[in-house]
């Protein structure tokens, strides 16, 4: 009995910057939330959109977020924890430093509170034409098989879920640069290794050699630091790299194999 | 077909960090360290070179103009980037972040060297031997500012040879590149050794 007054008395610390629309000034506020077992920042933020009352004890507007899957697969809550972008469904409360300080991430557009717009990345998912065709006017019928041992590597490259946890730990994406970013980079990779996507091989490298592309990169490697799935994002860009460098010799030179 | 400029402009960046500058960069400091083996033995190195057939063209295309286009397009390179190594302390990030700050240092460090040795030389007012280089490296101030643009210099060349490695796609896996981090390792001690043995001759051995 004693152990549950006690449990329920401890309170978790949050310093949350928040933003009102896109266009006002960010500000910082604190809140206090009761602390439970095995809490994670989104059931802290729950708590917060509970009883929206800041330490101060004012009433204010509950803190926005985005979140879907709740189990780091959709990329979707993404944020800064303690000066650290990652997934805030799967970092746990008691894990972190108290108090804990939430940002949004700083390099997409932030819409409201914790909610950025990464739209971007989408756009760029586009660009790098992320998918593999396989539609025609009549059966295609199937496609060829995919040697196992390059099944096992691609699939880990398929983990990758948009999250920009990547674009924000990279110090070459910022508002000075038009950057396309980490897991841009990866992606063209895993639709080359397939055998029916490598039809389309050329196509992507030669998004990845436009302005913006893989040669802004800077090999800081904090990308495949920071990815929640981890991915070998810096094994993907160096293999791109290379990938990249043929294709602007054959670009140039010119060659029959430049599919 | 879109523009592929900047891919081409920092493909180039990265090569001629490599050929010729990073060959010139050892070279310059392999012969320099002839001092080391007497006055004569360093006069007769440095008139060798400075008398090469052809040398201002040499110098030109070789030295001057690729040193030119790695220095603008790397000072673009420095200021774009928004360093995070407070957050993202990682080893990489540090390396990332210092080939940025001895990119400049290099820079300020080599105009001022290219200044007071083959500008003056050049206009006359000095002539080249081992006179010239006692006479400023004998000079404290002057004898640390080399230290330490020898000591940037040469850093930027031997994690300039790692990222060149991986930008240009040959070292791929995590293992190539952690081994090609071992062997900057060694470039840096090495070239650095010749480099700084040199001007510690100069300045209080000669």
């Amino acid at each position: 009995m004693v152990v549950e007054t006690k449990e329920k008395t401890k309170t978790v610390t949050l310093i949350i910057t928040r933003q009102d629309s896109p266009d006002s000034a960010p500000y910082e506020e604190t809140f206090e939330v009761p602390y439970r077992k095995n809490m994670n920042v989104i059931s802290a933020l729950m708590e917060i959109q509970k009883n929206p009352v800041n330490a101060d004890g004012e009433k204010v507007s509950p803190v926005q977020w985005e979140m879907a899957c709740l189990e780091e697969v959709c990329g979707a809550c993404s944020m800064v924890i303690n000066g650290r972008a990652q997934q805030s469904c799967s970092a746990l409360v008691d894990e972190l430093e108290q108090p804990i300080r939430i940002e949004p991430m700083s390099t997409f557009p932030v819409v409201r509170d914790l909610i950025v717009d990464r739209s971007r990345m989408f756009e760029d998912l586009k660009r790098i034409k992320a998918w593999i065709p396989i539609d025609g006017t009549h059966d295609l019928g199937p496609g060829p098989r995919m040697p196992e041992k390059k099944r096992q590597w691609a699939y880990e490259l398929s983990k990758c879920m948009t999250c920009g946890v990547c674009l924000e730990a990279c110090p070459n994406v910022n508002d000075k640069s038009d950057f396309i970013g980490p897991a841009l980079l990866s992606l063209p990779r895993l639709y080359n290794a397939h055998p029916t996507g490598a039809m389309n091989k050329s196509e992507r490298l030669n998004a990845l050699l436009e302005d913006g592309g893989i040669a802004e990169c800077g090999n800081s490697q904090n990308c495949v630091q920071v990815c929640p799935k981890g991915i070998p994002l810096t094994t993907s860009i160096a293999a791109m790299n290379r990938a990249t460098t043929i294709q602007a010799f054959k670009n140039f030179f010119g060659s029959d194999n430049a599919h | 077909m879109k523009e592929h400029r900047e891919f081409f402009y920092r493909r180039l960046h990265s090569l001629l960090g490599v050929v010729p500058i990073g060959i010139f960069l050892v070279q310059h400091l392999v012969v320099n360290h002839f001092i080391v083996y007497g006055r004569e033995s360093f006069d007769k190195a440095a008139n060798f070179m400075a008398n090469l057939p052809f040398v201002l063209m040499l110098e030109i295309f070789v030295i001057y103009l690729p040193i030119l286009f790695h220095a603008v397009l790397g000072v673009y390179i420095v200021f774009e980037a928004k360093n995070n190594v407070r957050r993202y302390g990682y080893f990489r990030n540090w390396m990332f972040l210092l080939q940025r700050i001895t990119g400049i240092i290099t820079l300020i460090f080599i105009a001022w060297h290219v200044w007071e040795t083959r500008v003056q030389v050049g206009l006359g007012n000095v002539e080249l031997n081992s006179g010239l280089m006692e006479g400023i490296l004998t000079q404290p101030f002057l004898f640390w500012f080399y230290v330490i643009g020898i000591l940037s210099t040469v850093f930027h060349l031997a994690n300039g040879l790692w990222s060149f490695c991986v930008s240009w796609g040959i070292a791929q896996t995590p293992r190539s590149q952690q081994i090609v981090t071992y062997f900057t390792v060694i470039v840096f001690i090495v070239v650095s050794y010749i480099g700084l043995r040199t001007i510690i001759e100069f300045a209080y051995l000669i």
